[in-house]
């Protein structure tokens, strides 16, 4: 059988995401090379800080400020560092608890192996040269050679900055290959010579276009592939008024399901060759071609009588 | 209390990747040996329910496309979870316990191999403060087992221990992707090494659930649910003790673990270090048996590898192998989210 097709799929998306009252002093904080915490009613402070308490979800709003050195509570040696992580070359993932909190942090420690890291060592934050209020304002940890502060105790803070940051822009990107599996690989590889294959369900004989390798009425896989077309019947359609981007097809135009001929299932495509106010149900059209082949383009009027709503009412 | 027994396991030869196939392709085949296994149609089913996430995917609503494979025309009473299976099976559960269903199918799928697993699974984390970061899982679980190490629960040997083990039993495990290790695999992420680590593969699964006598008459010895719980730990890593897990031991007992004991364990525990801290959560002695099937360390398709432990638990009493197994799973970072299940078989 044809190669299984399959081909690069890359997911990008800029989360925007505001920041509660607690987030905004520690962001901010960060970025005027500020560590905040959070005092909970037992009187533990915990940093990174945030709005409840975990074990009694009291809401939590007390600031207080911590120090900028701190221990290692548990570490793990990174060899191979990913293209998003803090620093390009190995590192240790750690959690710190910074002096005056009661609980740990996680970041990066910039350090020259895994024999110079150990659970217990001291470390101080390295600031990043610019920072905007974001975790990543903490470039990474650094050992702390001893002239930093130590066991500092958690001071009273407002949280009160000029300027503060209210949100976060968080960019990811995810990227995939995508294989269509059996079914589609077929149907594409078909559509490369200008047909167009459904495949037919064992079961109740129903032929499905563009297949997808099952017949979702019965729940059974679906093998004897079909030629249907190229003719086909429009069983109904919607105006489009409004110009998608990227997208070079001047407004308004129509978009069809077409029943084409020997498919159970209408599939979708537009209509061109006659303007969009002429288009009515039943309406027999044929595709055309993209140049370079692979798909239909749009759909032309064949010129036949219409179609007997009788011969289309199932799959409208 | 109306009963609920698992009456039917199905799984798919667990790969590094399916890429022949689509989801449903990948699904279809499970699903019917499922039904097959209790003579029941898809028709017969009176509520289905699934696991997937559209992260492994890179496509949303994917689980939809998945549908196809159960027939869902005319309209059948369906729901989804975007988490493991297992939590999928809990929904179905509580479906069939409030009498609003007499039998379920519960099925759950994941393809990892068209993206990163590792990349992916830090979108999971806090978008605040940890994912901006990207530590990725294998790093986590390293964190955790150093903890472990430190505080005197474990050993590197020991560990490599866990994985020989694991992988050993799995030779007898005709859907296992793994089931061997390589002597001194390098380190992954310091102190895990690649054989601390669970394969990344795909795969999917299947279980049919059935409410008293129905059960008795699909199959000849169902395998009772006595209880099901699940429980989280608190959000940021950092104000958990990492070599604990309070979320299992309360799960499990909530779940009636500790009134007998038991002879089987199925654990959903990813990475060698996590089994340490499941083993002292969950109070297993030596006498137990712990992934006879090989358990994550051999198959882990990402979304099913939970309800694949119910379902070994299960397979093992429908055999007559096990009388009373614990089967848990477990979702996001370090065992962050927890699911146990006692299941039981009729006395012999
Ligand atoms: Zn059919």
């Amino acid at each position: 059988m044809t190669e299984v097709l399959s081909a690069p799929l890359v997911v990008e998306f800029p989360f925007t995401r505001s920041l509660g009252p607690v987030q905004s002093a520690f962001l901010t904080g960060l970025r005027e090379r500020t560590v905040l915490g959070v005092r909970t009613g037992d009187d533990r402070v915990l940093v990174p800080p945030v709005e409840y308490d975990p074990v009694t979800s009291a809401e939590l709003r007390e600031l207080v400020e911590v120090g900028a050195t701190g221990t290692v509570t548990t570490w793990a040696w990174n060899p191979d560092p990913g293209r998003n992580q803090p620093l390009s070359t190995p590192f240790a993932w750690v959690l710190v608890r910074l002096d005056g909190a009661d609980t740990a942090m996680l970041h990066a420690l910039d350090a020259a192996g895994p024999d110079a890291v150990s659970t217990g060592m001291r470390v101080r934050i390295r600031w990043a040269a610019e920072r905007i209020g974001a975790i990543t304002d903490i470039a990474c940890f650094e050992p702390d050679d001893g002239t930093g502060q130590r066991d500092r105790a958690a001071t009273a803070h407002t949280g009160e900055f000029t300027d503060p940051v209210t949100g976060i822009v968080a960019p990811a990107r995810l990227d995939y290959v995508y294989s269509p599996g059996r079914a589609q690989t077929r149907y594409l590889a078909a559509l490369a010579d200008r047909k167009m294959i459904g495949e037919r369900c064992p079961s109740c004989r129903k032929v499905y276009i563009p297949p997808r390798g099952a017949c979702p009425t019965c729940g059974v896989a679906t093998e004897e592939q079909v030629e249907v077309g190229p003719g086909g019947t429009i069983t109904t359609f919607c105006i489009v008024n409004i110009k998608a981007r990227g997208l070079d097809i001047e407004v308004p135009y129509v978009y069809a399901h077409i029943a084409l001929d020997g498919a159970d299932l209408a599939l979708h495509g537009r209509i061109g060759g006659l303007p969009y106010d002429q288009v009515r149900m039943g309406m027999r059209v044929e595709p055309v071609w993209s140049e370079d082949g692979g798909f239909p383009d749009h759909y032309r009027p064949t010129g036949e009588p219409d179609a007997d709503y009788d011969t289309y009412k199932e799959m409208v | 209390m109306r009963d609920v027994a698992i009456v039917a396991f199905a799984q798919s030869k667990h790969a590094r990747s399916t890429a022949e196939v689509s989801e449903v392709e990948l699904l279809m085949p499970v699903l019917h040996e499922a039904l097959d296994q209790v003579e029941l149609k898809a028709s017969d089913i009176g509520f289905t329910c699934s696991g997937s996430s559209d992260y492994l995917a890179g496509r949303a609503f994917s689980f939809t496309m998945a549908l196809d494979g159960v027939g869902a025309w005319p309209p059948i009473s369906e729901s989804h979870v975007e988490m493991d299976g297992a939590w999928a099976l809990y929904e179905a559960w509580v479906k069939i316990l409030t009498g609003e269903a007499d039998t379920a199918l519960v099925y759950s799928y994941g393809k990892s191999s068209p993206g990163d697993v590792r990349e992916v699974l830090t979108r999971q984390l806090d978008p605040y403060y940890v994912a901006p970061l990207w530590p990725d899982p294998v790093a986590l679980a390293a964190l955790q087992a150093r903890a472990l190490i430190d505080a005197g629960h474990t050993s590197e040997p020991e560990l490599a221990g866990v994985a020989a083990r694991s992988r050993a039993a799995a030779r007898d495990n005709p859907y296992a992707q793994l089931t061997s290790v390589r002597d001194g695999g390098e380190y992954v992420v310091q102190p895990l090494r690649r054989q601390d680590c669970p394969p990344v593969g795909d795969g999917a699964a299947a279980i049919v659930l059935a409410a008293g006598d129905t059960a008795r008459r699909l199959c000849a010895r169902p395998a009772w649910i006595r209880g099901l719980d699940h429980r989280i730990e608190a959000h940021s890593l950092g104000v958990r003790d990492l070599t604990d897990s309070p979320s299992t031991r309360l799960a499990a007992e909530r779940a009636g673990l500790f009134d007998a004991p038991v002879d089987t364990a199925e654990l959903h525990a990813p990475f060698t270090s996590q089994e340490v801290v499941l083993r002292r959560a969950l109070r297993l002695g030596d006498e137990v048996t712990v992934n006879p099937s090989g358990g994550p360390l051999a198959a882990n398709p990402m979304m099913a590898a939970g309800l694949i432990r119910l379902g070994e638990a299960a397979a093992r009493i429908h055999r007559g192998d096990s009388d009373r197994a614990v089967a848990h799973a477990t979702s996001g970072p370090c065992l962050q989210q927890n699911l146990v299940a006692v299941l039981e078989g009729d006395v012999k």
